[in-house]
């Protein structure tokens, strides 16, 4: 085989960029949609045993966040506030300004199944790490055939 | 008896879709701010961990790049992904009025803030004119 003159095949580039833009569409989000400012970024999983939430948010204050559960959706919600100038004086210049700053609220949707009053949430290097039990008696049990 | 070889099928050979996937990464948001004496960038690294955190100054360049770490409980199936990869990567070129040997960073929270300072000779001064 002759040796590519790209440094990328062109068809495994063209194939990446569809998937790409195949997966922006497959994400299905929710009735909700996504965040202003994609502020904070969620990525949600499920356990037999829990439903285990993601939430991407640097630089807030966790005793400040407000996360609640109410029938079945899930509310996290605060205010993320950066140390960058909004207004630029004459000493200094803002060049970049791309971080979210402001109050951010997003709602998820949680199956049935979950258990309120078993839910912890922690907050490590600016994931808030949200984790829902199921009830126990949802979980699958196995029945004994006599 | 019949003597059975299992052959491995679900090994992967990478193929170059897969090293292209491995090669993109995430661009983390930066907020750059410039003062008489220096510039101080901040970038929002949600999920990095100190050891995590590669910054280095190559040449001209200041090169951010940092591993995604978060505790995945076992067999956990993502029912809605919004974060897919797990390398933040972002590189500035620093103008030759910056020390790059003086460069301090701070990793708290996810937010990385880096200063660099202006060199010596760059930084504002009133020249005295003296009147002959």
């Amino acid at each position: 085989m002759y040796p590519s003159l790209f440094a990328r095949d062109v068809f495994a580039e063209l194939d990446r960029l569809q998937r790409e833009m195949s997966s922006l569409f497959d994400l299905s989000p929710g009735i909700r949609g996504f965040a202003r400012g994609g502020y904070p970024a969620l990525n949600v999983g499920n356990t037999p045993q829990s439903v285990e939430i993601y939430a991407f948010a640097p630089g807030i204050d966790p005793a400040k966040v407000e996360v609640a559960l109410d029938r079945g959706a899930l509310t996290l919600a605060g205010e993320r506030s950066t140390a960058t100038p909004a207004a630029s004086d004459d000493q200094t210049t803002l060049h970049l300004n791309e971080r979210f700053a402001g109050r951010f609220r997003r709602v998820i949707s949680l199956p049935d199944d979950v258990d309120p009053a078993a839910v912890s949430a922690n907050y490590r290097d600016g994931v808030l790490h949200i984790s829902l039990q199921r009830k126990a008696a949802a979980q699958p049990r196995r029945i004994e055939v006599q | 008896m019949n003597a059975v070889t299992q052959t491995d099928t679900n090994a992967v050979t990478p193929t170059r879709a897969d090293a292209d996937r491995r090669a993109s990464t995430l661009l983390p948001p930066v907020d750059v701010i410039e003062d008489p004496t220096g510039i101080t960038l901040y970038a929002d690294l949600p999920g990095v961990p100190r050891d995590k955190l590669d910054l280095r100054v190559q040449a001209d360049q200041l090169v951010i790049e940092a591993e995604l770490v978060i505790a995945l409980p076992q067999g956990m199936a993502p029912s809605h992904a919004e974060v897919q990869v797990s390398r933040y990567r972002r590189t500035f070129t620093l103008s030759n009025e910056l020390d790059a040997d003086k460069v301090s960073a701070e990793l708290s929270h996810g937010v990385l803030q880096v200063r660099i300072p202006k060199a010596a000779h760059a930084q504002p001064r009133r020249i005295a004119v003296n009147v002959g």
